[in-house]
């Protein structure tokens, strides 16, 4: 009985997975917030490939830098290109009504990115591009169709040349006995400095460090939670008790 | 102490207002789980009155600042994430609490004669509540707060002759803009909680002048012992202060899992959209109230032909106003000699839970995009709600209902 209720439940996962993207399979990706390697690592290639384009404006560097427990004075060296200081909010230079005529749409503010599609939406998108001549930037996504946006990590993962297999487990071919949906990308146009193993662990970093972004509170409100409850539920029992030394004499 | 009590009783009736409202305020002791949510709701009421206040310290109602201000508090202001929680959660709480303690009283005919204003002022609360929340879901000013009260408030616009002044008068601009966000905040803030307050101290007053209903329906005043104290009441206090504090502890914990651990309830309590600024040149691709609104939303796309020569639009919006209007005259619709669900008949019992069913169908239509199917389905059950309402004064007299004892049975 119970495998038929597992079985069902994995027959609905696939639907699960396109009602979650609009229509678009996607990878899963669970963000760790206390995996502070990972998000300082984030961090870095977010700080170097898209903030050029995309501020964080509604979150501060110093925050940032405590958090992910970034010494303050390496995070202004290398993390702080627009010559803010510390505690300012992570604003860039590029004008948005410029970036318009650039691309079509200006580059959205990417602090609560996560938080609007959700991590597997950001994680698969940073590995969906292909390459397109028809586009005008000369490559497409899978997952955000004719997107304006350039695929500014090419020098890393290579440029696809076809359609990258996104939100498809990998499987052998019964007749054949070929592996199907082997690697996201079956035949690259141009090679990147990553391995595609290594270029999909920077971009689950890159968007654990945008999902600890959207919430930045996360670990902390969780780890208070814990307490709250243990109060509230020691707050039961002596609410309980007294009620029933109360009304133990009422029939 | 006693001295200073006595000082200010000869100068205003503390005394005697302790004794009616608290100390002798005899309940029916025969209290059940249902009878909690009256309570809670208050203590949603203090909850949301005193987070609003903070997040008041912190918030700008203007187009270009409100966005900002609202991460601004759940990022830069001291305990800013917890305060905004507290009343994002609370405010669907309030919906629970309230959807509770109003089917509480559709079982136990709580309604009914003598208790037909305390039902009137508590239709009237749930009436500016759901206005407060509307309200109060444009603040953020995100995608979602943005285009749900474009499509509310140009359904006032459905409305034949003075529709399109009337939501124009309403937004105070041609589109949702910066003026209606500050008038929005402006009756959030202060204009709705006055009315709120008010209406709440009418709603208690008017109960504690004819008593509370119990379980059995019966009146226990009936039933007085030598010192003419009701046999079946209770003073409410200590008796249920202690007995709702106990209450108090289940929901806080349900309440605080929400907050620290589920904010967003997967997009029921914080919708997903909204985490994107308002953009009054794009629309989202699916526009939902939050899920409080969503039975009634329903029932207004539910309704697709044109009748009479206006459009499906306008009959849509009667029937929404129709739903809630209808619950203020059921305390005329109830002919059934007896009050509680417990010794009405079975066609009450069926027609109760049809009507429950109903409800919470429909608020699931109304999270969904429509389909064909799912309109059919809303229609069907925005009928089966009316019937609800329109049958009650025949099931209600045709039908056989049990003996009601002469004390309350526990």
């Amino acid at each position: 009985m119970r495998k038929l209720i597992a079985g069902l439940f994995m027959m609905c996962l696939p639907a699960l997975g396109l009602a979650a993207g609009g229509g678009v399979a996607l990878d899963t990706m669970e963000p760790d917030h206390t995996n502070k390697a990972s998000l300082q690592r984030g961090a870095a290639l977010f700080t170097n490939y898209c903030m050029g384009c995309h501020s964080m404006e509604y979150a501060r560097y110093k925050r940032v830098a405590e958090d992910l427990e970034i010494p303050q004075e390496i995070y202004e060296e290398n993390l702080i290109f627009t010559g803010a200081k510390i505690g300012e909010l992570m604003k860039i230079g590029m004008d948005s009504e410029q970036a318009a005529n650039w691309f079509g749409a200006a580059p959205p503010d990417l602090t609560l990115e996560t938080r609007l599609r959700g991590e597997s939406w950001v994680y698969s998108y940073l590995r969906g591009f292909y390459k397109d001549d028809s586009r005008p930037m000369g490559v497409n996504n899978v997952v955000f169709p004719n997107v304006g946006m350039p695929h500014v990590l090419v020098d890393l993962q290579g440029l696809c040349a076809v359609k990258p297999h996104i939100g498809s487990e990998s499987s052998v071919d019964p007749l054949s006995g070929n592996e199907v949906n082997g690697s996201v990308c079956p035949e690259w146009a141009s090679e990147g400095t990553m391995t595609p193993a290594e270029f999909d662990s920077a971009m689950y970093d890159l968007t654990n460090f945008m999902s600890y972004m959207g919430d930045p509170v996360k670990v902390e409100r969780e780890r208070l939670g814990v307490y709250v409850l243990i109060f509230i539920a020691i707050f039961f029992v002596f609410a309980f008790l007294l009620n029933r030394e109360y009304w133990k004499d009422v029939h | 102490m006693q001295k200073l009590i006595q000082w200010i009783d000869d100068r205003l009736p503390i005394v005697e207002a302790y004794n009616k409202h608290l100390g002798q305020y005899y309940a029916p002791k025969n209290f059940n789980i249902w009878y909690f949510f009256g309570s809670l709701a208050m203590l949603v009421l203090v909850n949301q009155l005193v987070t609003g206040i903070w997040l008041t310290m912190s918030y700008t109602p203007t187009d270009a600042g409100a966005f900002a201000s609202v991460e601004y508090i759940m990022r830069d202001v001291e305990w800013g994430w917890l305060l905004r929680y507290l009343h994002s959660t609370g405010a669907s709480a309030f919906f629970v609490v309230v959807y509770l303690h109003m089917f509480r009283g559709l079982m136990y005919g709580s309604y009914q004669k003598p208790r037909e204003l305390i039902w009137l002022f508590g239709m009237l609360i749930y009436l500016i509540l759901m206005a407060e929340a509307f309200m109060g879901y444009l603040l953020p000013w995100g995608q979602m707060s943005y285009w749900g009260a474009q499509v509310i408030v140009n359904l006032f616009g459905a409305i034949p002759v003075i529709g399109e002044e009337l939501s124009l008068w309403i937004r105070g601009d041609y589109l949702i803009s910066g003026i209606t966000l500050n008038r929005f905040f402006a009756l959030h803030v202060i204009a709705l909680p006055l009315v709120l307050i008010g209406l709440v101290v009418l709603h208690i007053l008017a109960l504690h002048e004819v008593g509370s209903n119990n379980p059995d329906g019966i009146d226990i005043k009936k039933n007085k012992d030598e010192n003419g104290v009701p046999k079946d009441g209770i003073p409410f206090h200590p008796y249920y202060t202690v007995h709702d504090l106990m209450g108090v502890g289940v929901f806080l914990f349900v309440f605080s899992i929400v907050v620290f651990f589920f904010p967003e309830m997967g997009g029921l309590f914080i919708e997903k959209p909204n985490f994107e600024p308002s953009d009054p040149l794009k629309t989202p691709e699916h526009i939902a109230p939050v899920w409080y609104f969503t039975p009634f939303y329903a029932m207004l796309r539910a309704v697709t032909v044109d009748f009479l020569g206006l459009p499906a639009k306008f009959w849509g919006v009667v029937v929404m106003g129709g739903a809630i209007a209808i619950l203020f005259v059921l305390p005329w619709l109830d002919r059934s000699p007896v009050r509680s669900m417990r010794y009405k008949g079975w066609l009450s019992k069926i027609a109760l839970a049809v009507l429950a069913i109903s409800f919470i169908i429909l608020g699931y239509l109304g999270i969904k995009p429509a389909t064909p199917t799912r309109t059919a389905v809303a229609q069907v059950l925005t009928v089966l709600y009316f019937l609800y309402f329109l049958l009650m004064p025949f099931y209600t007299r045709l039908e056989k209902t049990k003996p009601v004892p002469e004390r309350v049975t526990g």
